[in-house]
């Protein structure tokens, strides 16, 4: 998180502490955002999948999982700062057969997700493997930072 | 086959976490796979979803009637990340179900694509159902 370089201090057993509060917090996030998803996500914007974001000193990272969506079946655009992916993940059932467990969603789904800072959208890159999409987002020259020499 | 609820929207499925931490001797997170199991009149199929397992990653036992599924997987985020926004974790699968059906060890077969483990498990001769002619 943001915070991470203030967890980064010498003192390993207070740092599992600090780790397992901030899971309690991100879950909590969760819920938040299934109660009132208006306040997170944009119009029309849904909340599958679950995105991880990070950042290098060049690009933007996304990652989400999507396992048995073809890639096809995958949409990903960009506007501005904003990205979004949408797409359906398709499930085939068996009539004839009898379900003892069907725990696996399936459906459409569509989400923007806003960067923190200008993109170069013409070197947008995408893979999708073993379920998980990862789509790399470079940075603007202007959003990259940059190292002031001292004279 | 055919495709069911085409156009409902899909719902957020938040990764299930294996409580007590009894079964597990290593660290690290543990995800129960969400599953489709069905059963056929030969067969019992079942659909696991286990995203960032590679093939040679998956490790399937059945034993008596207790099938185990588990799923390693490799971090695949850099070192020189920082993270923004983090909303899922990742971590290994592990699920363990009971087949009471005796299974056709031999015939079992398993593919893993696009994250999704398919396991099909053939039934046993003897435990297929099988009509009884009543001589007159």
């Amino acid at each position: 998180m943001f915070t991470r370089g203030l967890w980064n201090l010498p003192t390993h057993g207070l740092r599992s502490h600090f780790d397992e509060l901030d899971r309690m917090r991100r879950h909590l996030d969760q819920v938040f955002r299934q109660v009132e998803p208006s306040r997170f996500a944009g119009r029309g914007a849904g909340v599958f999948p679950l995105v991880n974001l990070t950042e290098t000193a060049e690009a933007y990272v996304l990652r989400a999982e999507l396992p048995g969506v073809a890639a096809e079946n995958l949409d990903i655009q960009t506007m501005g700062r904003n990205i979004t992916i949408s797409g359906e993940r398709m499930i085939e059932v068996e009539p004839s057969a009898k379900y003892h467990r069907r725990e696996r969603e399936s459906g459409r789904f569509s989400r923007a997700i806003a960067l923190p800072g200008d993109i170069d959208r013409d070197r947008v890159s995408a893979v999708l493997k073993d379920g998980v999409l990862q789509v790399t987002i470079p940075k603007a020259e202007a959003a990259k930072p940059r190292k002031i020499e001292i004279k | 086959m055919t495709h069911h609820d085409e156009g409902k929207e899909i719902k957020v499925g938040k990764k299930q976490e294996v409580s007590g931490a009894t079964e597990q001797t290593r660290s690290g997170l543990v995800f129960i796979p969400a599953v489709d199991i069905f059963e056929t009149e030969h067969e019992i199929n079942l659909m696991a979803d286990m995203p960032g397992v590679k093939p040679d990653n998956v490790d399937i036992d059945l034993r008596e009637n207790t099938l185990t599924i588990a799923g390693e997987i490799t971090p695949f985020e850099e070192a020189n990340e920082e993270d923004l926004l983090i909303e899922y974790e990742v971590g290994r699968y592990f699920r363990q179900f009971t087949i009471p059906e005796l299974i056709d060890q031999g015939k079992i077969d398993a593919r893993l694509s696009e994250g999704v483990l398919k396991l099909v498990l053939p039934k046993a001769e003897k435990a297929k159902p099988r009509k009884i002619e009543i001589r007159t």
